[in-house]
């Protein structure tokens, strides 16, 4: 009997990359327990500075009714249709507050020197009036703007930093120290495998005396028969993949360029659930869905300068997404310190996904306004895209297998009375697919 | 020998999995001369356009100034604050017969636009409000409105309120203003 020693060293060198993965991957797992020991203590938020001024209002109804009546026009930081209003109590007395607020067109007609200053620094914008806040509510608003800035989450990041710093140094001594295991061990199965050898030799067992065997490939090349088989096989197997390749050219399902603004149908469309004819209004009505002029976006935009914590992702940060905004404001030129537009745009080069061969023709309103489908069905759940692809190949089979599929819409639309009349009469059916009332018809698509 | 066919197997492996599509660059095309269109197509840039008044560069361009769309009904009001007070007190009146309004379609309208603020009641907790994005919008049952005044104010929008004249039409605005009075009645 033979011992066969040292059989593949490849298929070691293999286990080995295996389990240098698998410590790898291990020490990654390990990265994570490790976190929350790091965590940074909460920067103390200053809480004393509240000046004094207001008549004790309760700053927590004054928000309410700021958001109700006043955030359509003020901010507390940022300057909007109105001034900042933080820390306005120490700009004014009280009394003129109340004048102001209920009623501020009259104070600038009884000539009040610092009404009318304003009223010139804001281009004789008119505040609403509000006669129905009482002088709690407009104390009550007034706690409320001069609380003191809340110490955004973001400063308690200096020490968050230098900790992670810390993590990143101990991940690499840990991986180093791996590294260093595996090679002592490396060395050791070397070593040992060396040893082992030697007392075989000594024992008198020749290791591995290999027998002068055919070569596999030669033993092959002689057997005609398999050689036949595979070369259909492998004839076959090619052919598969090139037709495969073949149809796939000038299809592109998946394409997902990158646009020159980040929008994220996520945000908008899911977590905010904006509906898709806001902005792809002419979807409704034409052949083309459209992408909204920038004026669209700015209904909203004017207002919402930076996005919430809560949007941010692990992927995509708070600073990412404001960046992204501050480039729609440059687009359509809007200058948010003064509000107001500079006339300076530029077109903002959004890069098409969808597009149909020239030959093609194809209407949204016909799909959406009159059949009633949704824009899911075609472009996939968009709701849920960060970053917009095409979801459909948009072949001809794609087209011609929903026109067999799918029923017209009959209810309700007095073009189809007559005609469903006749042709269900014809097909005898109860329910006309789209290629029934003629959707298979080669020039309904092409012209 | 069979160190090679290893090495060859994983290679393979390797290289099909790291030449995956690239998604970010569209596919090739056959004969792309039919795909592309000679005609200049919607948004497209082009150098054919580069009027002194138009838009340069560009294949969307403006209409021509003072030029009407065809059923268009001027709207003598400017976006003034005094023309917004001159409205709200002349009570303009609908050109559309009250009767045959179809409030379905309007109310269609008036979610797919309003209601993202407004909410689906009028009674300003659309979900940009309840959600923290979009502050300050009234409920109109706290406001003085007629028909007239809405419709202006979708004309021009108001204040942090944009406008929709670019996504409704005259007869729409004047549908969804409808709607809204009737919200209103029912606020
Ligand atoms: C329609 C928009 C609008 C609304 C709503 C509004 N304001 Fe104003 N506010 C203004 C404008 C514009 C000014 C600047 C003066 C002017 O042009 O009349 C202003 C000025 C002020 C000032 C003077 C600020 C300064 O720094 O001089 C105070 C105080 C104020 N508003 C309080 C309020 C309060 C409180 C509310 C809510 C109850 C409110 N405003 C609602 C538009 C508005
Ligand atoms: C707030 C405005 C907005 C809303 C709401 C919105 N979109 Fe979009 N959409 C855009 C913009 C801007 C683009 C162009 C940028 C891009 O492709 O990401 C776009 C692009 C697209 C495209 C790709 C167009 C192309 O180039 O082929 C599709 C498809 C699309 N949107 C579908 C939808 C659907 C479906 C919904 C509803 C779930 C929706 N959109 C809601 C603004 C919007
Ligand atoms: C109906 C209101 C609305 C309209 C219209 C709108 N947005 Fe937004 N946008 C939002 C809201 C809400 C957020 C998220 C704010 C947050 O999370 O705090 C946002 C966030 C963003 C962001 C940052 C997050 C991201 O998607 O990358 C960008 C960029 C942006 N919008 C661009 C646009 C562009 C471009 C348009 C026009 C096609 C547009 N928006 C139209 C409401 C709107
Ligand atoms: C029946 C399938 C179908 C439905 C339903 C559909 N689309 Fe499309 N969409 C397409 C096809 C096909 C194209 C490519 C059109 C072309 O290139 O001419 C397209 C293109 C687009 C484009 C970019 C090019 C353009 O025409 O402006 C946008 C944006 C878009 N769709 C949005 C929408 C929205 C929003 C809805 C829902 C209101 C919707 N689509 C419903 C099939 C559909
Ligand atoms: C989700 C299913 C669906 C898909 C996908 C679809 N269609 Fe349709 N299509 C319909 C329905 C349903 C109708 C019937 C609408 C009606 O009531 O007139 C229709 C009608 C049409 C018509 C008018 C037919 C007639 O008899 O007047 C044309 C043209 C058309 N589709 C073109 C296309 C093209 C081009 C594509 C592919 C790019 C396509 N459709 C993809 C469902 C679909
Ligand atoms: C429902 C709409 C529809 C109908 C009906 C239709 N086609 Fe098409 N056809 C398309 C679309 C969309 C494409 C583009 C496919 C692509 O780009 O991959 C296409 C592509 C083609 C092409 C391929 C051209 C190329 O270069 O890729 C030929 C050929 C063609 N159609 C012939 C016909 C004939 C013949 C008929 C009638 C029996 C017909 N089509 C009916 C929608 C239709
Ligand atoms: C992006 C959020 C937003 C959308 C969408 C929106 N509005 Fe407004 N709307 C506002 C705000 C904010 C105000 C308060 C403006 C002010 O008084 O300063 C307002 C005020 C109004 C008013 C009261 C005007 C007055 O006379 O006091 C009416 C009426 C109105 N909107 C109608 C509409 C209609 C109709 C639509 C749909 C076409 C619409 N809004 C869409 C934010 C919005």
């Amino acid at each position: 009997m033979k011992k066969v020693g040292n059989h593949s060293s490849i298929s070691r060198i293999y286990s080995f990359g295996l389990a240098l993965m698998l410590t790898i991957s291990l020490s990654s797992f390990a990265q994570e327990p490790a976190a929350p020991a790091a965590t940074a203590t909460p920067a103390a938020a200053p809480a004393a500075a509240a000046p004094a001024a207001t008549a004790g209002g309760d700053a927590v109804k004054g928000k309410e009714l700021f958001n109700a009546n006043c955030a359509a026009c003020h901010n507390l930081d940022r300057k909007m249709t109105g001034p900042a209003l933080r820390g306005v109590a120490a700009k004014y007395d009280m009394p003129w507050l109340y004048k102001w607020i209920n009623n501020s067109s009259a104070l600038i007609k009884s000539g009040d020197a610092k009404a009318v200053k304003i009223y010139e620094e804001y281009n004789k914008s008119v505040m609403t009036a509000f006669p129905q806040l009482s002088t709690t509510d407009i104390d009550n608003i007034i706690a409320y703007t001069s609380e003191p800035k809340a110490e955004p989450v973001v400063s308690a990041a200096p020490p968050g930093t230098s900790t992670s710093v810390n993590e990143g140094i101990s991940n690499n001594v840990i991986l180093g120290a791996l590294a260093l295991v595996m090679l002592m061990l490396v060395v050791m199965l070397f070593l040992v495998n060396n040893v082992l050898t030697k007392i075989a030799k000594s024992n008198g067992i020749e290791a591995s005396a290999k027998q002068p065997t055919m070569p596999i490939w030669k033993a092959f090349a002689k057997n005609q028969f398999l050689v036949l088989v595979s070369a259909i096989f492998l004839l076959l197997a090619s052919g598969y993949f090139v037709y495969g390749f073949l149809m796939q050219v000038g299809v592109d399902q998946d394409y997902a360029p990158v646009q020159p603004i980040h929008y994220s149908h996520r945000i908008h469309a899911g977590s905010n659930g904006i509906d898709c004819k806001y902005c792809h209004s002419s979807a409704r009505v034409s052949k083309h869905a459209g992408i909204p002029s920038l004026n669209v976006c700015m209904n909203c935009h004017k207002n919402i300068a930076e996005v919430s914590d809560t949007t941010a992702t692990e992927e995509y940060s708070k600073a990412f997404y404001d960046k992204e905004i501050q480039k729609l404001y440059k687009a359509v030129g809007w200058d948010q310190s003064t509000q107001k537009y500079t006339g300076k745009t530029e077109p903002v080069k959004w890069v098409r996904i969808h597009n149909l061969p020239d030959f093609a023709y194809f209407n949204h309103s016909q799909h959406v306004t009159v059949a009633g489908i949704e824009c899911q069905k075609c472009h996939g759940e968009v709701q849920t895209y960060e970053i917009q692809k095409q979801f459909a190949p948009l072949t001809m089979g794609w087209c011609i297998d929903c026109h067999r599929k799918t029923d017209v819409k009959m209810e309700g639309n007095a073009y189809y009375d007559k005609i469903h009349k006749e042709l269900s009469k014809k097909y005898g059916v109860d329910k006309l697919t789209a290629a029934q009332m003629g959707g298979l018809e080669c020039g309904k698509c092409h012209y | 020998m069979k160190s090679i066919i290893k090495i060859t197997l994983v290679l393979g492996i390797i290289v099909s999995l790291s030449s995956c599509k690239d998604n970010a660059s569209p596919n090739y095309q056959y004969m792309p001369n039919m795909y592309e269109s000679v005609a200049y197509e919607t948004y497209s840039e082009s150098n054919a356009f580069n009027s002194p008044y138009g838009l340069k560069g560009q294949e969307g361009q403006l209409p021509a100034k003072g030029s009407i769309k065809r059923g268009y009904v001027p709207y003598e009001y400017a976006d003034t604050p005094e023309s917004f007070a001159a409205v709200k007190a002349a009570n303009l009146a609908s050109p559309l017969d009250p009767a045959k309004i179809d409030m379905k379609k309007a109310e269609e309208l008036y979610v797919i636009y309003c209601a993202i603020c407004h909410g689906n009641a009028g009674d300003g907790k659309g979900k940009l409000v309840t959600q923290g994005k979009f502050l300050g919008v009234p409920s109109y049952a706290d406001r003085v409105l007629n028909e007239g005044s809405v419709n202006h104010v979708i004309n021009y929008g108001l204040n942090s309120m944009g406008s929709y004249a670019t996504q409704l039409n005259q007869e729409e605005r004047w549908m969804v203003s409808a709607y809204v009075m009737k919200l209103k009645s029912e606020l």
